[in-house]
């Protein structure tokens, strides 16, 4: 399975490497550094790059590539899924996964990835499991250990990795217990020029922070639960409930966790409450060209627009932007050519535009390619979907928990040609009832 | 800070560190005190300040060549440093030192030197200074066998610890040191792991299989029996791995999976994520080898639709007749019930949160389900899309060896494999391969549309692969041909050049399946020869020329002429097609080309590159007329302008399903190392009898059961093996007890001697195929500790959750006190007995099951036997058994009633009436039979204790009987007297028992503490008073009896 694992930072230096087998030499990575150079862009690095006796495989996330080093035939997912939970659990753990946070916490780092695999096959993944055997580090703790010599190793050995509840560590106590659930939404969705939308779709995740005292058994329905078309769940959702009466049943992991994941079927019309008027021209001969851009709303019933972000990548022969915003502010970076422009809030009495003029490089021709936009912005109290939980229920402890969710619409993506790819955030939040 | 610390202890320790080693751990004693008489000084005891220079100058030596010249200064001080801190003997220090050097090895730093200073420490106390002493150990061992060896001493100790996760550790780094003098020392470690008690050590014992495999290929025979015996595990813990385990190291011993197939396909669903990835990889091939192919009428069917796909319409329409008379030659298909099981088992987790999970499933249907139900996973390889670009990069590749297949799944999802800008281009072009490949008559206009829009991206390569994916469409497509081609002659004039290049390539393969309806097009490319500066596209132009150079008769000699002039300059795949048209116009209007092809080839005959010299002097032999040229010449036009067929454009994942999807050398396109084919199916199926289990034979352990339990005991097999999916075990996860129960079970040193007995005849029919080596051992093994592995197998079930036999095996079978009901003569014959048979009553949980026998004593038949006016008190319930139609003479007859006693020992009344006389009768239960057993671990235990303090505890001493000499017989008198489970107890002095009341669910429990002297302590903890204090007395006879 997996051999070694190399991390690569973007000036593509290895600042840690982990064996679980004999040792290979880093020369490996050479194959790697050669990938990276072909690639024009960083995410362009094929994961899978075949070397004459290992087989590399890489992801890259916040800016570091995660190099695993296989021998003999693994489902490459299964590597992938891996590194990404190795990344999660950084993340988790550290609050941030940076080559900074990596470096300054190397011991922590290492004693993870032993748990984590045992000659390279998978053994303990899960954060509930992780935790217990390797405390996160906390600048408290890290205080008290350097005085009176304590660890960050747990003395307890972790029993949830004996139990038939392995996501869940056992003897969990709060003082306060609370129950929060998040239901974000991203919409992705193709419009064309007149305004028409090519396709939409909505992803939907729930992400759980459940801070329960005991092993409380949650159930969580929806008002609506037909409009989710395709879910998948956490190993701790029992399938057949779902299955039959479209609830969820489960016994949370302690802490955060993603409940569920689902897809709500383009056959529910999407109601976008965003419109965008473009035009962007550039004259043949002319060392000028035209930007105009214009946001409105639209199906937004009544709520307001807000935290609206708009940002767009101009072509390459552009070498500056003379732009006015009505509201706002707005950047251009000439290196990157990324134009971006904080709205704020759209009045729907006095629509914000951002017009100007563009300089393009002496001599090069038209760009005929349109810049692509990016659009974020947030809806208060709108949900996207129309997704509604209906209750939560906890059985198998005493208390009363305090239980909140909270519906948030994200999504962003941008114009492509003359598409308009749109993100939305917008934020809910009641109580549920108990 | 650190520094500061370690400065001043540092002088101190120079002196204690040494002694520390030598005589373990012993606590910080006075230098000045401590005898100075270690059996072994490893450096001297007051270590002065000229030998420490002379030491440190000798690492300095050996670190130069290793670490450069640069840090010659720096390095070998710190190791020195760091060796101080190592023999030092506190923890802090030794743990900053473990911390600095871990650091060095994630840097690849060498630390190589300090070996000695830290294998000295592997038996620290301090857990996280033995955590990373282990990490250093795995690196370094290899490169340092003997000194490793120093600590291998430590891990037997490790494996021989009652704590199992001390034992899984203590295995996990053996098996991890790969030095080969201690082979032996580690296939007896995991023998004796593999039949270990705690299914964590058995699950390690699995992980080490690989790798000892890898280190001695040669103890594969004997890591196969391990294997072997691990499959057999009826734990979700152990299942992944083992069958990771038998993937490395015998993945062609097929045979093994037989008996374990069906358990796997049941345990599937809890097994943790990574091990369902192996586990169905692994039941892919296995079905392929044992199943027959469920689309095996379809097969035919698929190749002519494959066909059709690249053929004309009415070729179809043949084919179509065809077909039924194909069909009808074959037998109908049934599907094995196994093969329906797998599939049935594994679709829940086309719903996992992990990617690789909803692939291996995706691949499964793929290859092993039929055509109609493929379709499911589609939804589920949508959703992967939208997850990091490397699993849709993966997926992607999957979708697309899938769509050329089964075209039909991934059509409604059309628009998911829309692009987007920001898509890295690999996922681009994949996403297009996917989308040409759903290409068909009804959506093409759709995506040609959107092909559209590709075109006028910025990334480059992209755009040409879209040019491409036109150009694959039109060939496929044969209505969309013309249009397609438009589209591309539209694109010629292009403002760059790349687009153009690309178009002209795709343009030239169109041309050649119709050109005698396109000589404009020809022409106009003829005109972009002048612009055109990309060879490919160059070369295309002219060979497009050079074929049809009769439908532009007036052109292709202007062309030839202008390419004459630049031959020179061109590059060489132009100069070979400048060669070829010379060829070919000299063949069909010498008269105006002669001269041009001859200058054309004269030029040739002195180019650098070979081939084209090659090439000039073929073609001067082949085409001009000499006196010596040979019969070929005759052929010449034959040769030149014979009719091509056209380009078939292809995908590339066409015929990649050969390989398993999901796999690296699917992905790769080439067999990866350690590949295992998927076989082909069977032509006939294998006998499907070899999966069956031998049903472990209850009736042998219950034979002083009655007949009638074995009834009950029935349902729970066909449940196991078939129709409860596990799913329905997930849900009854919720009683947590059980689940801890299970896990700290393993801690337990004995129990009561029934389950004991029970237990024994279960684990000797699981492990009935092992080797007769293995059970003369296990006979070796001492008494207690067959004991404990019989509970662990009880657990295992636990783990399959079917709580009813659980609790049933739990059942003391020997010791059931039977109770009189009816005596014979009072009966006139009829005799009735009952006893409590500590089985859940399962139509209503909150009763107590009353087991009743009837026997005939009299010489006619008794009939209608039921009850009948109860009379019972207020909340208290009956649930009568079925009516007994006829009981014949001599013979006997049990049922199963339930009784809700409302928690109290008040009695329960009711006639029992015959066809002749009626009887009243009651029924008083024992206070220990109002209570079924409760899973608790030790802290929940102590936790609820907590809670039931004050009036509800009550104490009591007494004097144990002279029979309760041992811990064994006092979990013997407890469980008889009352239906309650043993806790796991970390002291040997205390037993504990934890059980539920049955009506409501009042925890009830039991501690007894032993004394020096044959006193005892007995403390009840219950919310229901009364129970308590019955109870109290119950156990007190019992234990002083």
């Amino acid at each position: 399975m997996i051999h070694s694992l190399f991390l690569v930072n973007a000036s593509g230096d290895i600042f840690l490497e982990k064996h679980w087998k004999s040792v290979v030499s880093r020369s490996v990575c050479d194959y790697f550094f050669e990938a990276l150079e072909r690639a024009t862009e960083p995410e362009n690095v094929p994961p899978v790059i075949p070397t004459p006796h290992h087989y590399l495989i890489n992801v890259l996330r916040h800016r570091i590539y995660f190099v695993a080093v296989i021998q003999s035939e693994v489902p490459p997912l299964f590597v992938i899924e891996f590194l990404h939970r190795v990344v999660d659990t950084f993340q988790d753990y550290f609050g941030v996964c940076t080559e900074a946070a990596i470096k300054d916490n190397v011991v922590v780092v290492y004693e993870l990835l032993e748990e984590m695999l045992d000659n390279g096959f998978p053994l303990a993944t899960e954060s509930n499991i992780l935790k217990e055997l390797i405390k996160p580090p906390t600048i408290l703790r890290t205080v008290v250990n350097t005085i009176t010599g304590s660890t960050n190793v747990g003395e307890q050995l972790p029993t949830g990795q004996l139990s038939v509840v392995p996501w869940r560590r056992t003897g969990v106590k709060y003082t306060n217990n609370e129950a929060y659930f998040d239901v974000i939404e991203e919409i992705d969705a193709i419009i064309d020029k007149s305004g028409s939308t090519i396709t939409a779709e909505i992803q939907g995740v729930i992400d759980a922070c459940v801070k329960l005292t005991g092993m409380p058994d949650l159930t969580l329905s929806f008002m609506n639960p037909r409009l989710l078309d395709d879910v998948s769940f956490h190993p701790c959702v029992r399938f057949k409930r779902w299955e039959a009466e479209r609830i969820l049943s489960f016994i949370p992991p302690d802490g955060n966790f993603r409940l569920l994941s689902y897809h709500v079927s383009s056959q529910n019309l999407v109601a976008i409450p965003v419109y965008v008027k473009h035009n962007i021209s550039f004259r043949e001969g002319s060392s000028q060209g035209r930007f105009e851009l214009t946001l409105g709303p639209k199906q937004t019933m009544g709520k307001a627009v807000e935290s609206v972000l708009v940002s767009s990548q101009l072509p390459r022969g552009v070498l500056n932007a003379n732009l006015n915003p009505s509201q706002g502010t707005y950047t251009f970076d000439p290196v990157t050519k990324l134009l971006s422009w904080d709205v704020g809030k759209i009045n729907p009495q006095k629509l914000p535009s951002l017009k100007g003029s563009m300089s393009l490089q002496a001599g090069a021709s038209k760009p005929d390619e349109n810049p692509t936009i990016n659009i974020q912005f947030k809806i208060q109290q709108l949900a996207i979907s129309g997704l509604k939980v209906n209750r939560l229920d906890m059985y198998g402890e005493k208390y009363k928990p305090f239980k909140g969710i909270k519906y948030m619409t994200k999504a962003g993506k941008f114009q492509y040609f003359d598409r308009i790819h749109i993100l939305f955030k917008c934020f809910f939040y009641y109580l549920l009832p108990i | 800070m650190q520094k500061l610390l370690q400065l001043p202890v540092n002088a101190v320790n120079i002196v204690k560190g040494v002694q520390g080693v030598t005589q373990g751990q012993e606590e910080a004693l006075s230098p000045v005190l401590t005898p100075d008489s270690g059996p072994q000084n490893w450096y001297s005891a007051v270590q002065p300040e000229e030998l420490r220079h002379l030491r440190s100058g000798g690492t300095e030596d050996r670190s130069a060549l290793e670490e450069g010249l640069n840090s010659v200064q720096t390095q070998p001080l710190r190791h020195d440093d760091l060796k101080e801190m190592l023999d030092s003997n506190k923890d802090s220090l030794k743990l900053e030192a473990m911390k600095r050097i871990v650091a060095m090895i994630a840097r690849g730093k060498n630390a190589s030197d300090l070996f000695p200073a830290v294998v000295k420490n592997v038996a620290c106390k301090n857990i996280e200074v033995k955590k990373l002493v282990y990490v250093y150990l795995v690196r370094y061992a290899e490169e340092q066998q003997d000194l490793a060896l120093l600590s291998i001493s430590t891990f037997q100790r490790g494996l021989k610890d009652p704590n199992q996760l001390i034992r899984a550790s203590a295995l996990r780094v053996l098996s991890s040191i790969r030095v080969t003098i201690i082979v032996p020392i580690m296939m007896l470690a995991i023998k004796e792991a593999a039949s270990d008690m705690s299914p964590y050590v058995r699950k390690t014992a699995a992980h080490a299989i690989p790798k000892l495999h890898s280190l001695d290929p040669e103890q594969k025979d004997q890591l196969i029996e391990v294997i072997e015996k691990l499959l057999a595990d009826k734990t979700t813990l152990v299942a992944g791995s083992v069958v990771m385990a038998f993937e490395e190291v015998c993945p062609d011993r097929i045979d093994l999976i037989h008996k374990n197939y069906r358990k796997l396909c049941n345990l599937l669903i809890d097994v943790e994520e990574w091990g369902q990835v192996v586990i169905i990889n692994m039941l892919t091939r296995y079905a392929r080898t044992q199943f027959l192919n469920p689309n095996i009428n379809e097969s035919l069917l698929e190749e002519n639709s494959e066909k059709a796909f690249y053929a004309s319409d009415d070729e179809e329409e043949e084919d179509k007749k065809a077909e039924p008379a194909t069909l009808a030659k074959r037998k109908p298909y049934v599907m094995d019930p196994d093969h329906r099981l797998l599939l049935r088992n594994t679709k829940p987790l086309l719903q996992s949160r992990n990617a690789a999970v909803v692939m291996a499933v995706a691949q499964l249907y793929f290859h092993l389900a039929p055509k109609a139900e493929v379709g499911i996973i589609a939804k589920a390889l949508v959703r992967l899309m939208r997850s990091h670009s490397e699993v849709q990069y993966v997926v992607l590749q999957n979708v697309a060896t899938m769509s050329i297949k089964r075209r039909g799944m991934f059509e409604p999802y059309l628009k998911s494999f829309y692009i987007r800008s920001t898509d890295p281009t690999q996922i681009k072009v994949l996403k297009l391969e996917v989308l040409t490949n759903l290409a068909n008559e009804t959506n093409i206009s759709t995506i040609l549309r959107e092909f559209q829009t590709y075109i006028k991206s910025m990334d480059k390569d992209f755009v040409a692969a879209s040019i491409q994916a036109i150009g694959r469409c039109a060939t496929n497509i044969g209505e969309v041909r013309d249009t397609c081609l438009n589209g591309l002659v539209q694109l010629l004039s292009n403002r760059d050049e790349l687009v153009v290049a690309e178009s002209v390539v795709v343009i030239k393969k169109l041309l050649q399946m119709q050109p005698e309806q396109h000589s404009d097009i020809i022409k106009h490319m003829a005109k972009l020869i002048d612009n055109i500066q990309v060879p490919m596209a160059r070369a295309s132009i002219l060979w497009l020329i050079g074929e049809y150079c009769e439908h532009v008769p007036k052109i292709a000699p202007d062309v030839l002429r202008k390419m004459a002039k630049s031959f020179t300059n061109e590059e060489d795949i132009v100069k070979l097609q400048i060669i070829n048209l010379a060829a070919k116009l000299y063949l069909t209007n010498s008269k105006q080309s002669k001269l041009l092809t001859q200058y054309v080839l004269n030029l040739a005959k002195y180019d650098q590159n070979y081939d084209i010299r090659d090439r000039a002097r073929f073609i001067r032999q082949l085409i001009v007329p000499t006196d010596k040229s040979g019969a070929l010449s005759k052929y010449a036009k034959k040769l030149f302008l014979a009719l091509k067929p056209a380009p078939v454009l292809e995908s590339p994942f066409k015929d990649r399903d050969h390989f398993q999807l999901g796999s690296l050398s699917h992905l790769l396109n080439a067999k990866a190392a350690g590949y295992q084919e998927l076989p082909n199916w069977p032509e006939s199926a294998p006998d499907p009898s070899v999966r069956n289990v031998e049903i472990p034979d209850w009736s042998k352990c219950s034979s002083r059961k009655d007949r009638k339990e074995k009834k009950v005991e029935k349902p729970f097999y066909s449940d196991s093996e078939g129709e409860s999916g596990p799913t329905e075990s997930a849900d009854s996860e919720s009683d947590s007890g059980s689940g801890s129960a299970s896990a700290s079970g393993s801690d337990e040193s004995g129990s009561g001697s029934e389950s004991e007995e029970s237990g024994e005849e279960t684990e000797s029919d699981e492990e009935e195929e092992d080797e007769e080596e293995e059970k003369k051992k296990r006979k070796k093994l001492d008494k207690t500790k067959a004991k404990k592995q019989c509970i662990i197998n009880f657990d295992q079930f636990d783990m399959n959750k079917i709580t009813s036999v659980f609790s049933q095996t739990l059942a003391p079978s020997g010791s059931i006190k039977m109770y009189e009901l009816l005596h014979r003569i009072k009966g006139e014959g009829l005799a009735v007995e009952y006893c409590f048979s500590r089985q859940p009553f399962s139509p209503e949980p909150n009763m107590v099951a009353v087991q009743i026998q009837f026997t005939n004593n009299t010489n006619s038949e008794t009939k209608n036997l039921h009850i009948e006016d109860p009379r019972l008190q207020s909340g208290m319930r009956i649930r009568e058994f079925a009516e007994i139609d006829v009981l014949a003479a001599g013979e006997s007859v049990t049922v199963v009633m339930g009784i809700d006693f409302c928690d109290s020992t008040q009695a329960a009344n009711f006639q029992l009436c015959t066809h002749t006389r009626k009887f009243f009768v009651s029924i008083q239960p024992p206070v220990g039979e109002l209570m079924t057993p409760a899973f608790l671990t030790e802290n929940d235990f102590k936790k609820e204790q907590g809670k039931l303090m004050g009036m509800n505890e009550i104490l009591e001493k007494l004097t144990l009987g002279e029979k309760c000499v041992n811990e064994h017989v006092i979990v013997e008198r407890v469980t008889a007297t009352a239906n309650l489970s043993r806790v796991p107890c970390g002291s040997d002095k205390e037993c504990r028992f934890a059980g539920k009341t049955v009506s409501s669910g009042c925890l009830v429990l039991v501690t007894v503490t032993t004394k020096e002297g044959g006193g005892a302590q007995l403390t009840v903890n219950c919310e229901k008073m009364l129970i308590g204090t019955m109870l109290v007395k119950d156990i007190l006879q019992a234990l002083s009896q």
